[in-house]
C-alpha cells in the first residue's frame, strides 16, 4: 500500500503541479496584479453578483406567434386570390378560433382556389404548416398544424436571439452572454454594466414598425370610442404613442395593405431640413421600396401612419411620389431617443415581443466589496484550519496542510480550465469543499492514531489507517457528489454555482487528501523509518 | 511536541441511554419545526415569492433611517414594503410584492423599482444603490418547483445509495436523520423569519452532505463492529461505534466551524443567511447522525448477521474437512 513507484510519483506530481499552475492566472486576476503576456492563460469568471452587472430572463408569448401568422396568411390569400387570373373572389372572411375561414363566392372555383393555395398552406419548409378543410362546398378553414406552429415558434425564438444580440452588441459592453433557454426564454447577461436601464430599454422595445394608410375617410384623429361607434370593414384603431402629446386619440388605419419594417437595409440618426429636429432616416429594398412607391403614387396627399409596436408615432401625408426607396420619420424625438430607434430598427424587429421576467443587477461596488469580505474571511478561515490541524497531528496535520493548499489551488485550476464562473454562493461551496478535505485528512489521522493505540506497527497503522478510512471517504464523497449532481440539473442561478464548486471539490479533495498525503507519507517512511510516529 | 487531544482515549460516554428522550424531543421539534412552517410561513425572498427588491447603502450615513424609510415608502401606496437590515448597520434592503397588475410586465415592475429609489433618494442624496432585482410571480414559482424536487430527489438518492451500499435500515436511518435535519432548519428560518431564498437551498443541500458525511462515518463504524463483535448487544454496539469515532465527529465539526464563523462574520452580506444556515446544519446534523440515525437501526432490527455474507456449500464442506463441526 505504501509504495509509490518512480513513475507514479512522477505522474502524480506532474498532475497536481500542471492543475495548480493553471490556477495562477486567475489568483493574480483576482487580485488585480496583471501578468505579462506570455503567463496568461484560461481564468475563471466573475459572476454578476461578484463582478457586477445585470443578469435579465426574457420571455416570449408563443400565442402572438401564432397570432401573426395568421394574419400573415389571410394577407397571402387575399393577395394570391385576386392575383389570379381571372380574379377569384372571396366573402365572409374570419379569423376568430385562430383559423382562417372564408367563402368562394362561386363554389365552381374551389379546385383552382385549392391548387394556388397549396404552396402556401405547405411553406417552404419540410412540415406542412396548415391543415386545410372544406365545408358545405365553399368554405375553406385553414388551420394551424401542431408542427408547423412549433417550428414557427421556433424560427421567432432563434430570430429574437439574433436581434438581441445584435442590439446589445450595438451597446458596445464587453463580453455579454445571450443563450437561449428553453422553448421560449431567452438569457441575457451583460457583466459590468454602468447604466442596466439603457439595457432594458433596447430589449424592451419589439421596434415592429409598420406603414399603415390611414382610412380613406378617417383622416383626423379619433379616440376608441368614436371609432368603434363607426366601424370601418378592414380597418383598425391605433393608439398614438404616449409622448405624442395626444393622450386617448388615434387614427383609423387599413388593416393590410402596408409595409413591414422587415424590408428595411438601414436606420440612421439625423436632421430634418426644415426645422433641424431630430429625425430618423430610413432606407428600404428593393421590394420594400417598390410598395412604397406604388403607395405614395396612388395615395398621394392621403396620410399614412408610421406604427412603431402598435402605437403611432407620426402620420405625415404623401405630398408628393416617393421613389427613391428612403423616408424619414418623425416624431416627438431627442437626438437620443431617435438615435436609439435608429439602432433597434438596423437590429431588426423582435419577431415577437420580450417580456424581463427576471431581472437582476448589482452595482460594481457591491461586488467587488463582495469578493473582498469573501477573501479576507477565507483567508482567516483558512489559517485557523491550518492551526488546529497542525497542533492536532504534527507532521500528519503538515501534510494535511499541504493537502489543502493544492486542494484549493487545483480547484481554481480546474474551473479555470473549464472555464467556469465564481459566483458568491459558489465561495460557500469552496469552504465546504476545504471542510471535506480537512475531514478526509481527520478521518484518516484518526484512524492512524486507533490502529497505534491497538499496539500496531508504524508502517502498518499507516497502511491500515488509509484502507480503512477511504472506505468512509467514498462512501461519503460519492452521496455529496449524488446531492451536487441533482443540484446542478435542477438547480437554477445561485444553486448551480455552488453545486458546480463542490462537485469540482469532491473529486480535488478525494485525490488530494487521500492520494497525494499518501505519497507524502509513504516517502517520509520509507526515507527516515521512524520506529514510533507523533500523532 | 505534544499534540493537541481534543477528545480523551478511549472514551465511554453511554449515547444511547438517552436514546428516548432525545428521541421524543427530537420528534417534538420536528412537528413544532412544521407547525412554523404551516403557521408563521416562510420569509420568502423575491426568488421565491417573486416581487421587487432593492438593496442600498448610505454612504454618509452611520445607521440606516429604517422606520423612518418605513413610514416614508408605506405611503407609496405599494402595500406593506418588507425593509431590512442587510449587512453593515447603513445597508438596507427593500422589498416589495409587486401588484397582480405588474406580473409580466416589466414596465411596472421597473417603474416601481425607480418611484422607491427616488423617494429615498428625494430624501437621502447619499443613498447608493447597490442591487437591484426584480423576478416575476411566474419564475418564483419554476423557483420553488424546482427547489423542492432537487431537495426531494437528492434526499431518496442519497437514500438509495446508502440502501445498496449498506443495508436498507441504514437506508431508512440516513433518511430519517435527513429529514430531521431539513425539518429543523425550515422550522429555524420560520422562527425566525429569516430570508428563504434559492441561496437557503443550496445551503440546506451543504447541510445534507455534511449531515450525511458524519452518518456515513457512525454508520461504517457500525458495520465493522458488527462484523468484529457478533455477540455485542446492539446498544452497546452503537455506543462503542459512537465513541470509536468521536474524536473524528469533533475534530471536523470543530475545523469547519473555524472555517465558516469568520465568513459569517466578516463575509459578504449576501452570504450571511446562507452560512448561517450551514453552521445551524453543523451542530442539527452530528447530533442527528447520533441521535437519530443510530438508535432507529436498534428499532429497524439491525443485526451482526446482516453482513455475514452466506455460507456457501464449498465453505461448509472444508470448515467440516478441517473438523471444525
Amino acid at each position: 500500500m505504501l509504495d509509490f513507484p518512480l513513475w507514479k510519483r512522477i505522474w502524480l506530481w506532474g498532475i497536481t503541479l500542471a492543475v495548480a499552475l493553471v490556477s495562477v492566472p486567475s489568483i493574480t486576476s483576482l487580485s488585480g496584479v496583471s501578468l505579462p503576456d506570455w503567463a496568461e492563460g484560461p481564468e475563471i469568471n466573475l459572476g454578476l453578483d461578484l463582478a457586477g452587472g445585470s443578469h435579465i430572463l426574457l420571455e416570449a408569448d408563443p400565442s402572438q406567434v401564432a397570432s401573426q401568422r395568421l394574419e400573415s396568411l389571410e394577407d397571402s390569400v387575399r393577395t394570391s386570390l385576386r392575383d389570379a387570373e381571372p380574379a377569384i373572389r372571396i366573402g365572409d372572411v374570419s379569423t376568430s378560433g385562430g383559423r382562417l375561414s372564408f367563402m368562394l363566392d362561386n363554389p365552381a372555383e374551389i379546385d383552382r382556389a385549392r391548387e394556388i393555395l397549396t404552396p402556401l398552406i405547405n411553406g417552404n419548409g419540410l412540415v406542412r404548416e396548415w391543415d386545410m378543410q372544406l365545408v358545405d362546398g365553399n368554405r375553406m378553414i385553414l388551420t394551424p398544424t401542431e408542427q408547423g406552429l412549433d417550428q414557427a415558434v421556433d424560427d421567432a425564438m432563434e430570430s429574437a436571439t439574433d436581434v438581441v444580440r445584435r442590439r446589445i452588441d450595438d451597446l458596445g459592453t464587453r463580453e455579454p452572454t445571450i443563450i437561449r433557454q428553453g422553448d421560449d426564454r431567452i438569457v441575457v447577461q451583460v457583466p459590468g454594466l454602468e447604466d442596466p436601464q439603457a439595457l432594458k430599454d433596447l430589449l424592451g422595445q419589439t421596434a415592429r414598425l409598420e406603414f399603415k394608410l390611414v382610412a380613406a375617410n378617417r383622416q383626423a384623429e379619433i379616440t376608441e370610442a368614436e371609432a368603434r361607434a363607426n366601424p370601418l370593414p378592414g380597418t383598425e384603431w391605433v393608439p398614438f404613442a404616449e409622448e405624442e402629446g395626444l393622450p386617448g386619440l388615434g387614427m383609423v388605419v387599413n388593416r393590410l395593405g402596408g409595409i413591414r419594417g422587415d424590408s428595411l437595409t438601414g436606420a440612421q440618426q439625423g436632421f430634418r431640413q426644415e426645422d433641424n429636429l431630430p429625425v430618423v432616416n430610413i432606407q428600404f429594398d428593393a421590394q420594400g421600396g417598390a410598395i412604397f412607391a406604388r403607395l405614395s403614387t396612388e395615395n398621394t396627399g392621403r396620410r399614412f401612419a408610421i406604427i412603431l409596436d402598435d402605437e403611432v408615432i407620426s402620420a405625415p401625408s404623401f405630398n408628393e411620389p416617393i421613389l427613391s426607396g428612403a423616408a424619414q420619420i418623425s416624431g416627438s424625438f431627442t437626438v437620443e431617443t431617435a438615435n436609439q430607434l435608429a439602432i433597434t430598427l438596423r437590429s431588426g424587429a423582435l419577431p415577437v415581443d420580450l417580456t424581463i421576467i427576471e431581472e437582476r443587477t448589482v452595482g460594481p461596488d457591491l461586488g467587488r466589496d463582495s469578493i473582498v469580505a469573501g477573501a479576507v474571511a477565507m483567508g482567516i478561515g483558512s489559517v485557523l484550519v491550518v492551526l488546529l490541524m497542525v497542533a492536532t497531528y504534527g507532521r500528519f496535520g503538515i501534510y494535511s496542510t499541504f493537502a489543502l493548499v493544492f486542494n484549493i489551488l487545483m480547484v481554481l485550476g480546474i474551473m479555470a480550465i473549464m472555464n467556469t464562473t465564481l459566483t458568491l454562493p459558489g465561495i460557500a461551496g469552496f469552504v465546504l469543499t476545504v471542510g471535506a478535505a480537512v475531514d478526509a485528512n481527520v478521518l484518516i489521522n484518526e484512524r492512524i492514531r486507533e490502529e497505534r493505540r491497538r499496539g500496531r506497527r508504524v508502517v502498518a497503522a499507516v497502511e491500515n489507517g488509509y484502507k480503512e478510512a477511504s472506505r468512509a471517504i467514498y462512501d461519503a464523497n460519492v452521496t455529496n457528489f449524488i446531492a451536487g449532481v441533482l443540484l446542478f440539473l435542477f438547480g437554477s442561478g445561485p444553486v448551480r454555482g455552488f453545486a458546480v464548486v463542490l462537485i469540482i471539490g469532491l473529486f480535488t479533495s478525494v485525490f488530494t487528501a487521500v492520494v497525494l498525503t499518501r505519497m507524502w507519507v509513504a516517502g517520509w517512511l520509507r526515507d527516515k523509518r521512524p520506529q514510533d510516529i507523533n500523532i | 511536541m505534544r499534540l493537541l487531544k481534543l477528545v480523551p482515549e478511549n472514551t465511554n460516554i453511554q449515547f444511547l441511554k438517552l436514546r428516548w428522550p432525545f428521541y421524543i424531543v427530537s420528534l417534538l421539534l420536528i412537528a413544532a419545526s412544521w407547525g412554523l412552517v404551516m403557521t408563521k410561513g416562510l420569509n420568502y425572498g423575491v426568488d421565491f415569492a417573486g416581487g421587487q427588491e432593492i438593496t442600498g447603502t448610505f454612504t454618509q450615513e452611520q445607521e440606516a433611517p429604517i422606520g423612518e424609510l418605513r413610514d416614508t415608502l408605506s405611503t407609496l401606496g405599494l402595500g406593506e414594503p418588507v425593509i431590512q437590515r442587510f449587512g453593515d448597520p447603513n445597508q438596507v434592503s427593500i422589498r416589495v410584492r409587486l401588484p397582480e397588475s405588474a406580473e409580466g410586465d416589466p414596465a411596472a415592475a421597473e417603474r416601481i423599482a425607480e418611484q422607491i429609489i427616488s423617494t429615498v433618494t428625494a430624501e437621502h442624496d447619499d443613498f447608493r444603490v447597490d442591487s437591484n432585482n426584480n423576478v416575476s410571480g411566474k419564475v418564483s414559482g419554476e423557483f420553488r418547483d424546482r427547489a423542492v424536487f432537487a431537495l426531494l430527489a437528492a434526499m431518496l438518492a442519497i437514500a438509495a445509495y446508502i440502501w445498496i451500499r449498506f443495508e436498507w435500515q441504514f437506508g431508512v436511518g440516513a433518511l430519517f436523520a435527513l429529514f430531521h435535519d431539513v425539518s429543523l432548519t425550515l422550522g429555524m428560518f420560520a422562527l425566525f423569519q429569516l430570508e428563504f431564498s434559492l441561496q437557503i437551498i443550496a445551503a440546506i443541500l451543504a447541510i445534507i452532505g455534511y449531515s450525511l458525511n458524519d452518518t456515513i462515518v457512525v454508520y461504517d463504524r457500525i458495520r465493522e463492529n458488527l462484523k468484529k463483535y457478533r455477540k455485542m448487544e446492539l446498544p452497546q454496539l452503537l455506543d462503542l461505534s459512537v465513541n470509536e469515532t468521536l474524536a473524528r465527529t469533533v475534530m471536523t465539526s470543530l475545523t469547519l466551524l473555524v472555517a465558516l464563523l469568520p465568513l459569517l462574520l466578516f463575509g459578504p452580506a449576501s452570504l450571511f443567511g446562507m452560512v448561517a444556515a450551514i453552521v445551524l446544519g453543523i451542530f442539527v446534523g452530528t447530533y442527528s447522525s447520533v441521535y437519530m440515525a443510530a438508535p432507529i437501526l436498534i428499532w429497524l432490527g439491525v443485526t451482526s448477521q446482516s453482513f455475514v455474507p452466506e455460507e456457501s456449500v464449498a465453505d461448509r464442506q472444508e470448515r467440516k474437512a478441517r473438523g471444525q463441526i
